[in-house]
């Protein structure tokens, strides 16, 4: 058990090609943290250098109280799941997970390496592979045996590098809920480093979102979903993304191109140009929209409806996603094309993704209503990046409550665990 | 499954490869067993079976005897340290060019490539006067280092192309488990470089093994003279009487390592062919 303390670290490889630019990042005991951001982030860079298979440019990391730089990865007492499993091929399922216990010469006897091998294999459902080689298991199994070999051990902190990309949909959520259950149980740090959202915002107590090599935001899961410091972490949390629209400040009107809504009012205080008028990028998530003919009379008052030609619709049984072609503002294009590579994304046409209620009506081709609440709008510098509407008081109020919510259920499974063993 | 056509014509083929590389084995092994006075009276099997061949250069009285023993000696002497150096050295380098990046990386391999690739009988000639001058001529040593040129750059290559194959991870891995870097080694990349090392090691000696050219050209003597230089030297019991029955014989003993060799280290080539799956 132990904190995981990076200050300023930086990375330079060979060619002088900047991995990691000054990441400060505070891991607490105990805490499950995500390290996410889009390919060639410098997400795995920085896991590997904690666990010290890369060496740090500069900076300091500390695990616990120590400064672990320049101790070999042997020494810094971390376990890691690797992307690709990492198996020892010749050995068998109980070798493999044995082999970090026998590598510690004469710390453990055979009675209890057998013991300690039997017990992680029971948590991960492994007894009846125990003799079996590597390469005759599916690829779950191998997963569950790779994690096998980091809990055998009494490890500070367990680091995964993208466990679950290897598998296919299904597995990945029982995966995903098996790493959080034992993460739970077990009480110990983990970094987590994916570029996939979901896995980021369902496992993560915190989520550490990277962009080039430098660090955009920390903060919970939920923090970053309705509290984003910048357009990048904004777009790059929820699916489907968040939608992207120039918006014309005009006083205390934004002009969007579907139809008019009321500035808020942190935009209208950061004012606009000379002549009062600037364009930005508002941001709307798609569950912000919905279909005006299914709104109690009270509510729709509330928000702004528009007309809208909906291009394509996907019903999805919960949820009706419509999407809806817009023309963007040549002020903001860049900014978004930008944006759009940063994300990994396609640079394809500009639309609305509109999520709406399962019954909604709303077929291909329809001219529907949508309504819209103004008070979800995010309104972002097109310069900057800047989230003009972000609420610092919301965000550290939304961490706050989180990390007491971390704490309770850590707590609710140590009760468990001793009641478990009590029995 | 293949159809009874595909299997029927695969079988032709299969007969028709085995006859082209097995006809000439056999045939030395029958002659090997004929008498002196029936090598030519056109035969394919002797009439009279017969050991004399194989006293001559084997026998306490053979009149070879001198010539093969000192001969096998030599043979297996030089082929297995000239293996043994080239393993032990190509593992370090082909381990060095899988796994670090460093100057001049590109040069060893072209380097190596180009010494494999050069015609060995345009160096033989330069090399027996240096060797002359400096004392190496018709010693183990003299033949040890040219075979190593022929080994080395083969033995590099095909371990570099092996320990490509092993990923990365495995020793890093080992490394984050708990070992030092030379345990990560011994533990996690030997035992699957293993089988890599004993194919690499097979090719190696069959090389220095078959050599004739530095055989003939290097050694004057019994004190280095490898086999097949010394087939070269064999004579009959009588002018009119052709050796060829003795050569056989010898052809006949100096496979016989080779065919023990393949039959040992079987399994290890096979598991090196279809080892190696981490992901799958």
């Amino acid at each position: 058990m132990a904190s995981i303390t990076l200050k300023d670290i930086v990375k330079k490889y060979g060619d002088g090609f900047p991995a990691v630019k000054g990441v400060s990042l505070d891991i607490k005991d105990g805490e499950f943290v995500i390290l996410v951001g889009p390919s060639g982030c410098g997400k795995s860079t920085l896991l590997r250098m904690i666990v010290g298979l890369e060496d740090i440019t500069s900076g300091d990391l500390y695990i616990g109280e120590t400064r672990m730089n320049d101790r070999a990865p042997r020494d810094r007492k971390l376990a890691m799941v690797f992307q690709n499993y990492a198996l020892y091929p010749h050995l068998t399922v109980f070798e493999n997970i044995a082999f970090p216990l026998r590598l510690t010469k004469g710390q453990f006897s055979e009675d209890e390496i057998k013991r300690k091998v039997e017990t992680a294999a029971a948590t991960l459902e492994l007894q009846d592979h125990l003799q079996r080689k590597p390469a005759n298991l599916s690829g779950g199994q191998r997963q569950r045996v790779a994690m096998g070999r980091a809990i055998v051990r009494d490890a500070d902190a367990f680091l995964f590098d993208e466990p679950l990309s290897n598998l296919d949909a299904k597995l990945r959520g029982q995966m995903r809920t098996e790493i959080a259950r034992m993460q739970r149980r077990m009480g110990t740090t983990t970094v987590y480093v994916t570029h996939d959202q979901t896995e980021a915002m369902t496992l993560g107590d915190r989520v550490a979102v990277l962009r080039k090599g430098e660090l955009q935001q920390v903060a919970s899961p939920r923090g970053l979903y309705e509290q984003p410091v910048n357009l990048f972490v904004a777009g790059f949390i929820g699916s489907p993304p968040m939608n992207f629209v120039p918006g014309e400040l005009d006083g205390d009107t934004l002009h969007l191109p579907f139809g008019d809504m009321p500035a808020p009012e942190a935009v209208r205080r950061s004012g606009g140009g000379s002549d009062g008028r600037r364009v930005l990028v508002v941001g709307i998530r798609p569950e912000h929209f919905e279909d005006a003919s299914l709104l109690e009379e009270g509510k729709k008052d509330t928000g702004v409806t528009f007309e809208a030609n909906v291009d394509v619709t996907e019903w999805l049984g919960s949820d009706l996603y419509a999407y809806v072609p817009f023309e963007t503002n040549p002020d903001v294009a860049k900014t978004l094309e930008e944006l759009d590579r940063d994300l990994d994304g396609e640079g394809l046409r500009t639309q609305l993704v509109v999520a709406l209620s399962s019954e909604s009506r709303v077929r291909d081709g329809d001219t529907a209503t949508i309504w819209l609440d103004p008070a979800k709008a995010m309104v972002f510098d097109p310069e900057s990046g800047e989230n003009l509407t972000f609420d610092a008081d919301a965000a550290k109020e939304i961490d706050a409550q989180n990390e007491v919510d971390r704490k309770a259920s850590l707590e609710r499974a140590h009760a468990r665990e001793a009641a478990a063993a009590a029995s | 499954m293949m159809t009874t056509r595909q299997r029927v014509a695969w079988g032709v083929i299969l007969v028709l490869v085995m006859v082209w590389a097995l006809f000439p084995v056999v045939s030395i092994f029958a002659t090997s067993f004929k008498l002196p006075s029936e090598l030519n009276i056109g035969t394919f099997w002797p009439k009279t079976w017969t050991t004399t061949n194989y006293e001559q250069i084997l026998g306490p009285d053979g009149s070879a005897r001198d010539l093969f023993l000192p001969a096998l000696r030599n043979s297996i002497g030089i082929s297995l340290i000239s293996t043994a150096v080239a393993v032990v050295l190509a593992t370090i380098a082909a381990y060095a060019i899988a796994r670090l990046d460093f100057p001049g990386k590109r040069l060893v391999l072209t380097t190596a490539l180009g010494v494999s690739i050069f015609p060995v009988i345009s160096i033989v000639t330069p090399l027996f006067n240096v060797w002359r001058n400096i004392g190496l001529y018709d010693t183990w040593l003299g033949l040890i280092i040219p075979y190593l040129s022929l080994t080395l750059p083969i033995s590099i290559w095909t371990l570099a192309a092996f320990f490509r194959q092993i990923p990365w991870e495995l020793e890093q891995a080992a490394q984050v488990d708990g070992a030092t870097s030379w345990q990560a080694f011994r533990k996690a990349i030997v035992p699957l470089a293993a089988p890599g090392v004993f194919t690499t090691a097979l090719i190696a000696f069959f090389i220095a093994w078959n050599d004739f050219v530095y055989g003939i050209s290097l050694t004057s003597t019994s004190a280095a003279r490898p086999v097949p230089a010394a087939l070269a030297f064999f004579t009959g019991a009588s002018q009119f009487e052709e050796p060829t029955g003795a050569i056989s014989a010898a052809a006949v003993v100096v496979t016989i390592p080779v065919v023990i060799l393949v039959l040992l280290f079987q399994r290890q080539i096979v598991s090196g062919l279809t080892q190696g799956a981490v992901k799958g």
